[in-house]
Parts: C-alpha cells; sequence; structure tokens
C-alpha cells in the first residue's frame, strides 16, 4: 500500500521548473540545432512534449521529437510483480550525428538511464546525450548524472516519488509516498 | 499484469486477458523487426533448445529468428542422425537437455501429449509446444489471432470459417479455442472423410457445404491438406478436392466483400487454394508469417524474462 505523505511540486512548480529547464537546454546546446528530445515511456514522454512546448514558445521552432520504450532493455525484470507491455519506440529522425536529450520523469538507481542508453545505440550514434530529469530522488546505483535536474527531493529507500502528468493522471503533480505494510 | 505462465503447452485453459496481454507485447515486439539493429538483450544467457522430430521449417525458423532476436543462445537439435535414431527416449532427452543448463526447450512431436510429458519430466526448464500430432498448436492459434485483430480491430462476433483437413490438424484445434476465446464464431467445414467423429465437441458449428460456410465468413482459414491422405483414400483427387473445398474464384464470390484469406502454410497451390487466392491482397498469409515472430517473440519474453520466478 501506499500512502500520500506530501505535495512536492505543484501543477505551478512543474510549469516553472519545465519552463526553467527548456532554458538550460537552449543555453548548453547553444540554439536548437540538431537537438532530439526523446522520452522515456511513459511519463517522460509527457514531459519531453511539454519542454518542446516551451522550447517552441522561447525560439519558434519544433525541434524533433521521439519516445523510447526500455521494457527489453532492463536488467531488473525478475524483480518486477506485474508484468510490464512493451511499449512503442519511434524517433522520427535518424539519432545518428544529433544531441539527444533523454527525458525522464524520476532519477533513481540509474539503471533505467543505462537501459535507455542501450536502446538509444541500437538505434544509431548521437553525437551526444543529454539527461533532463523532473525529480532526481538520490540512491544512484550507477554513474549517472542528470544535465537537466527540476528538483533534487532526498528521500529514503522505501518511499517513492510519483510524477503526475494531467494527460494519464488527471493532472499535473509530484508528490512523495510511503510504502506501508497492508 | 500478473504472469502464470512458465511455458505454451496449449491455451485450452488461457483466458481472454492473457492472450491479450501476448498479442499486446507482440505489437511491441513487431517494431523490432523493421529496427536497423534487430536485436535486444532481453533473453540475453538464456539458454533455448529447438528439439524437432517431424520436419518443420517455419515454425522452426520463426522460433529461432525470434531467440536469436531477444539475444537467447540457440541450440537446435534434430531427431535425425541424433541420440533419438540410437534409440534414447524422450525423458532421457529431457533430463541431458536439462543437464546441459537449457533454460527452455521448443518441441515439434508426432505424438499427441508430447509437449506436456516433456514438461512433467523437466524439473526447471520451462517447455513451448511447437506442435504435437493433432492435438495442439498454440503458438499458431496466437499468431493466428494476432495477424487477425491486427486486420479487423477486434475479433468480437467475428466469423472464421475453417475449411479443409479438421481431421488431422492441430491448427484448427487450437486455432478453434483461441478465436472463440477472443470473442468469434467459428464454422468448420470439410469432406467427411476429414472430419472427426467427435466434431461436435470441437466448439465450433460443422457446416458441410464450403460455400455454405463462407457466405457469412469474415476470414475463410484453409488448412493445409496432405498429399499421403489422398493415398489413404480420404478423397479421390486433388483436383476435385480443389474444385469441392479449395478457395478459387467461385469460393471468394460466394463469400462477403472484404473477406480476409488465412492458411498456416505452407500452402499447396492448387490444392487447398488457388495461387491467385494466395497471392490477392486480401490473402494474410505472408502477414502471417511475419506475425509469428513477434509473436513468439513475445510468448518467449513474457514466459521466461517475466515475473513469475
Amino acid at each position: 500500500m501506499l500512502k500520500e505523505k506530501a505535495v512536492v511540486m505543484t501543477a505551478e512548480d512543474m510549469e516553472r521548473v519545465l519552463n526553467r529547464m527548456a532554458h538550460e537546454i537552449l543555453e548548453k546546446n547553444r540554439g536548437l540545432e540538431r537537438v532530439v528530445l526523446v522520452g522515456i515511456q511513459r511519463r517522460g514522454v509527457y514531459l519531453a512534449s511539454r519542454l518542446r512546448e516551451y522550447l517552441h514558445e522561447l525560439e519558434n521552432v519544433k525541434v524533433p521529437s521521439g519516445v523510447l520504450d526500455i521494457t527489453l532493455y532492463r536488467d531488473d525484470l525478475t524483480l518486477l510483480h506485474d508484468q510490464p507491455v512493451v511499449h512503442s519506440t519511434s524517433i522520427p529522425v535518424d539519432v545518428t550525428n544529433s544531441r539527444i536529450v533523454l527525458v525522464d520523469d524520476v532519477l533513481f538507481t540509474g539503471r533505467t538511464i543505462r537501459a535507455a542508453l542501450d536502446a538509444l545505440m541500437d538505434l544509431g550514434r548521437p553525437d551526444l546525450v543529454q539527461l533532463a530529469v523532473l525529480v532526481d530522488r538520490g540512491h544512484k546505483e550507477l554513474p549517472i548524472h542528470a544535465d537537466y535536474m527540476g528538483k533534487a527531493v532526498p528521500t529514503s529507500r522505501n518511499e517513492v516519488i510519483e510524477v503526475r502528468v494531467s494527460e494519464l493522471d488527471g493532472r499535473d503533480e509530484v508528490v512523495i509516498c510511503e510504502m506501508e505494510d497492508a | 499484469m500478473e504472469w502464470r505462465h512458465t511455458g505454451v503447452l496449449d491455451i485450452d485453459t488461457w483466458s481472454r486477458s492473457e492472450i491479450e496481454h501476448v498479442l499486446d507485447q507482440a505489437s511491441g515486439m513487431e517494431e523490432l523487426l523493421d529496427r536497423p539493429i534487430k536485436k535486444v538483450p532481453a533473453l540475453r544467457g538464456k539458454l533455448i533448445v529447438n528439439l524437432f522430430f517431424e520436419p518443420s521449417t517455419r515454425t522452426k525458423v520463426s522460433f529461432e529468428l525470434a531467440e536469436k532476436l531477444l539475444s537467447a543462445d540457440v541450440l537446435n537439435w534434430s531427431a535425425s542422425g541424433s541420440s533419438t535414431s540410437k534409440g534414447e527416449t524422450l525423458r532421457d532427452t529431457a533430463w541431458t537437455l536439462e543437464a546441459m543448463g537449457a533454460d527452455a526447450v521448443v518441441i515439434r512431436h508426432g505424438a499427441v501429449g508430447a509437449a506436456e510429458y516433456l514438461s512433467r519430466k523437466m524439473k526447471k526448464s520451462s517447455v513451448f509446444n511447437a506442435g504435437d500430432g493433432a492435438h495442439a498448436h498454440p503458438t499458431q492459434a496466437l499468431l493466428d489471432l494476432y495477424t487477425a485483430r491486427k486486420k479487423l480491430g477486434s475479433l468480437e462476433n467475428k466469423r472464421v470459417a475453417f475449411i479443409g483437413d479438421v481431421l488431422h490438424s492441430r491448427v484448427v484445434r487450437s486455432g478453434i479455442r483461441g478465436f472463440r476465446a477472443m470473442g468469434a464464431e467459428v464454422t468448420i467445414s470439410g469432406p467427411s472423410t476429414l472430419m472427426p467423429l467427435d466434431h461436435g465437441q470441437l466448439g465450433a458449428v460443422y457446416e458441410p457445404d464450403p460455400f455454405a460456410a463462407a457466405a457469412n465468413a469474415d476470414i475463410l482459414y484453409l488448412l493445409r491438406i496432405q498429399k499421403e491422405r489422398q493415398e489413404q483414400g480420404m478423397f479421390p483427387s486433388i483436383d476435385e478436392y480443389h474444385r469441392y473445398y479449395g478457395a478459387h474464384d467461385e469460393l471468394m464470390e460466394r463469400a462477403p466483400q472484404g473477406v480476409m484469406v488465412m492458411h498456416p502454410g505452407p500452402i499447396n497451390r492448387g490444392a487447398e487454394i488457388a495461387s491467385n487466392i494466395a497471392d490477392a491482397p486480401e490473402s494474410l498469409i505472408l502477414g502471417q508469417v511475419r506475425s509469428g515472430v513477434a509473436v513468439r517473440m513475445a510468448l518467449l519474453y513474457v514466459c521466461l524474462g517475466g515475473s513469475h520466478q
């Protein structure tokens, strides 16, 4: 059972943070040339499309964006109780020679990102890959760090960060939950 | 969803949601076939043995390709020229394979129940039935469902007519179960010499006249006619069979507009299906082959990579 403990980000917070991250993407890449946003299924996909909107407002450019499913690249399949369904991967441009910004909701152990990097490399050879996450909750098990981070939220292992997006969950917010025995 | 199967012996006890789970996984897998690098590491380190006691080309190649695309290690063990021809029993073969560390065995055998027997003899390995006698061919049924669902959207209340050698067909036995589980209605048709006596228990309506069976079908599913059946006197000649029970222009004229044609392969042109029908746009036969790889990937993945351990 998950018990909701606190709201970490409201819809307004998310808007401000994503807007700031869009500015940072623009600054670090000195524009948007060859930049491709790639959202990791499933909530990363929606965050990527928000970033794309903000970048469009700033630069009047629609950067290419794609979605990446990492299910078949995971290293923890036997640990998962519920079997994940393989979603689609589609990146409309050649990833070779592009500047990929991977977008995910929560950075935790880093294993999802490791899998995403493998999945991405199977599609081509990007010039560089950057990582954007809305929440970094700590407990990394791999040397993986976010280039763009919405908010650092220190957590304990039995806590869960839930990022909610209006498209899937009816509203935008980030909450911290705690696992408790039913 | 929570997955309870470690292998596939038949789909008789599978729920609709379990079948749909596999079909949903398969559509994610199919995408992989179009990628520049057709390989994912999902089953890396798993050893899969393909154990074929009966000749098979497409099922064997399809399984092998699916295994390789998921990065499993693949061993092909064919009955001819192996220890089986020296008299080794299936049980000893099972134990030998397990001693070698096989995580899964894909078996095709002429005897009904061979896959189920093998799975009882194996302590740890998963067993996938690639056809046992005239009993079941579950992976064929699932790939047929996948192909049909992709084309028609939903199989709810759709009508499927299986025409041909029902007596010797494992495809039709698994097919009826599968299509009915998905909400479709199934009719069977064919010469009475090639119809089992207990056809009423297969779960399908028997319609002796294939033209009547085709008249309101959404899918015409032709079953392969084995030429040796003619020598056994089951029907007078291939030509006559073709005229009365094969798919040709006259049969297609009786069927509704837009009817889909399916066949498990290999096809006998001019016997159960005319060439122009097999190659027509409404033929899903090559689609079935492609689906076969995706569906077998999905099955291997959900049973071997999944969550049940």
